[in-house]
């Protein structure tokens, strides 16, 4: 790879940084400001436009959101004392012979710069775990996460007849959030829980309010709330025109369907952490409740490869405030690292132990069940058909998958060599949880030798996407 | 407050902030590229910038994530 990194610049002229965060959202900002008070020399590096990462969104106006105005404060402090690379896509960390860390990113104007620091706090969030279904790559069909960016970062309603299906809380405000901006949401529909909006676990762990409160909105805007509910199928020439809605048994296997008319889906089945950085430095993984690879780190948040510290979703899904939590907790483990290098990790967790540290595990405990409550069933992949792309990037249908096993590819890393799910631009993040439930077997780390490809027009010189020959 | 990029030589209007992939969405033009096995359209999928669906040619640079680039006034935009 050192051909790539030959004529890259050097953010910060020289400097060493005491702690380089990649990762803009509140635990990664939480994180840096909590450094940067405390006098240490820190850069964060975003690939954003503007600092918040997935949850504070927002435009030139922001609307409301809890702890928005909070968060914009932090940001506007955070600014002040430390490097912000903004629009800086990292897509690799090497280790320098001295122990230092290089974060290599691209910079907006295309080239590449490499930001030196001491330490590394990952704090690079998650997205949409999607499921493959027939017609899931027409377009106007949306991931929920997807559908709630445009929305919240660019103040565009995905469209006007929008039907929300997947699993997990997200859902909720993903329907309330389009309907409140004028669409007209014909259905959320849960592939699990059986239960019911009055009987949603948010009730059972003590968030009535947010529960009643999605409750009120779904209902002011006639949104049918429907459980054991899953689109199916999407139906669309050129883009989709109506969806199959299924009601669904125990294992989400199809009892029934009807027919949608609706130009957009939004379709999230709960998040995958994102973890690249990290399994490229090296550091252990473990699997979280939900089987979903995350990285190990101990009461300080330190991952298991010294000068490497993790916070937020790459830990484990819980949500921003644990995010958040999880930032601070971070921050106050690195300056107690400055301080006493060689103490350890008793010191880094005496240092957080108390109120933050019980906040932390109370938001954990509440994240843990939240996935224990909407597990993804494997009925699902009954709903496939032959020709139902599995990986969108190589257009690998369902048919060369089970070829790839037939001839004797038993995992995922064999079905990969042999028919190429994975192999594409998105190096197997929208298809690699699905290709690993087809394969029979859990959710492995990624391997991937890069987080970002490196400069797209690099890849297209022998890849171009609007080659459309064939 | 809006100002305009092109698509193909059609106008398309941009409120400040907004990415390339939300303005073209936001106008009805929901895929802008073909597969290159199937010819499938393809447009906004993740609207994050993992999925790479959404590539697209700005101002005659190579394919950039059109969920992530901001639109600039006057950008050309080419679609496939
Ligand atoms: C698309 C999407 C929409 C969501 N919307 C909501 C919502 O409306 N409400 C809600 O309660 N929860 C929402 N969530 C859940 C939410 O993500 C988390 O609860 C919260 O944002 C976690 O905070 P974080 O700091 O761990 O990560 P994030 O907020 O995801 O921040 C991570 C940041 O790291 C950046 N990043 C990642 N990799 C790299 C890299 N290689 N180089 C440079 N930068 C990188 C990302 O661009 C992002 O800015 C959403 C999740 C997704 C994926
Ligand atoms: S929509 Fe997925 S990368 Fe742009």
């Amino acid at each position: 790879m050192t051909d790539v990194v030959t004529d890259e610049a050097r953010a910060g002229e020289g400097v060493t940084y005491d702690l380089v965060v990649v990762g803009g959202g509140p635990a990664g900002v939480a994180g840096a400001l909590t450094a940067a008070l405390a006098g240490l020399r820190v850069a964060l590096v975003d690939s954003s436009a503007r600092l918040g990462g997935q949850y504070f969104r927002h435009t030139a106006v922001p609307a409301r959101a809890p702890g928005l105005d909070r968060f914009l404060r932090q940001a506007r402090a955070l600014s002040d004392r430390a490097e912000v690379l903004s629009r800086h896509q990292v897509w690799s960390v090497t280790r320098e012979p001295d122990g230092d860390l290089l974060v290599h990113a691209n910079s907006p104007e295309g080239g590449a710069v490499a930001v030196r620091g001491r330490r590394l706090l990952i704090a690079t969030g998650a997205y949409d775990r999607p499921l493959p279904f027939p017609g899931w790559d027409l377009p106007g069909v949306l991931t929920a996460g997807g559908a709630q960016a445009l929305l919240k970062g660019n103040g565009v309603v995905a469209g006007r007849r929008v039907v929300v299906s997947g699993t997990g809380p997200f859902l909720l405000p993903v329907a309330t959030g389009l309907a409140a901006a004028g669409a007209k949401v014909l259905g959320v529909y849960e592939a699990g829980g059986g239960l019911g909006l009055a009987r949603h676990p948010l009730l059972a762990l003590g968030k009535a309010g947010e529960a009643a409160g999605y409750a009120v909105s779904l209902a002011r805007h006639r949104v049918p709330y429907l459980t054991r509910h899953a689109v199916v199928e999407a139906h669309g020439e050129r883009e989709v025109e109506a969806v199959t809605v299924a009601r669904l048994g125990r294992r989400w296997n199809v009892l029934a369907t009807r027919i949608v008319e609706c130009d957009t889906v939004a379709v999230g089945y709960g998040f995958v952490p994102q973890i690249d950085l990290g399994v490229q430095l090296g550091c252990a993984t473990r699997h979280d409740v939900d089987g979903s690879p995350i990285l190990e780190t101990d009461a300080a948040q330190r991952t298991t490869v010294p000068m490497v510290w993790a916070a937020g979703e790459p830990t484990g899904v819980g949500g921003w405030r644990l995010a958040e939590i999880e930032g601070r907790i971070a921050g106050r483990s690195i300056i107690a690292h400055r301080r006493a290098p060689g103490a350890g990790v008793e010191v880094a967790a005496g240092e957080v132990a108390g109120v933050l540290a019980r906040r932390r595990d109370r938001w954990r405990a509440f994240g843990a069940a939240l996935q224990q409550a909407y597990p993804v069933e494997p009925g699902w992949q009954g709903w496939l058909r032959d020709d139902t792309l599995v990986c969108r990037c190589e257009e690998v249908p369902l048919a060369r998958i089970r070829e790839a096993q037939e001839l004797g590819a038993t995992d995922a890393r064999s079905i990969k060599l042999l028919a190429r799910p994975g192999m594409g631009w998105c190096q197997g993040r929208i298809c690699g949880y699905a290709v690993a439930c087809l394969a029979g077997e859990p959710q492995q780390p990624p391997r991937r030798p890069i987080a970002q490809p490196v400069t797209l027009g690099a890849l297209s010189d022998t890849d171009t996407p609007h080659d459309s020959a064939h | 407050m809006t100002f305009a990029i092109t698509v193909d030589g059609r106008s398309v209007p941009v409120v400040p902030g907004q990415t390339i992939g939300a303005a073209l969405h936001a106008a009805g033009i929901r895929s802008w590229r073909a597969t290159r096995f199937g010819a499938r359209p393809r447009g906004l999928f993740c609207g994050i910038g993992v999925c790479f669906d959404c590539l697209i040619s700005v101002n005659g640079r190579a394919p950039e994530r059109a969920c992530l680039v901001e639109a600039a006034p006057g950008d050309e935009v080419t679609t496939s």
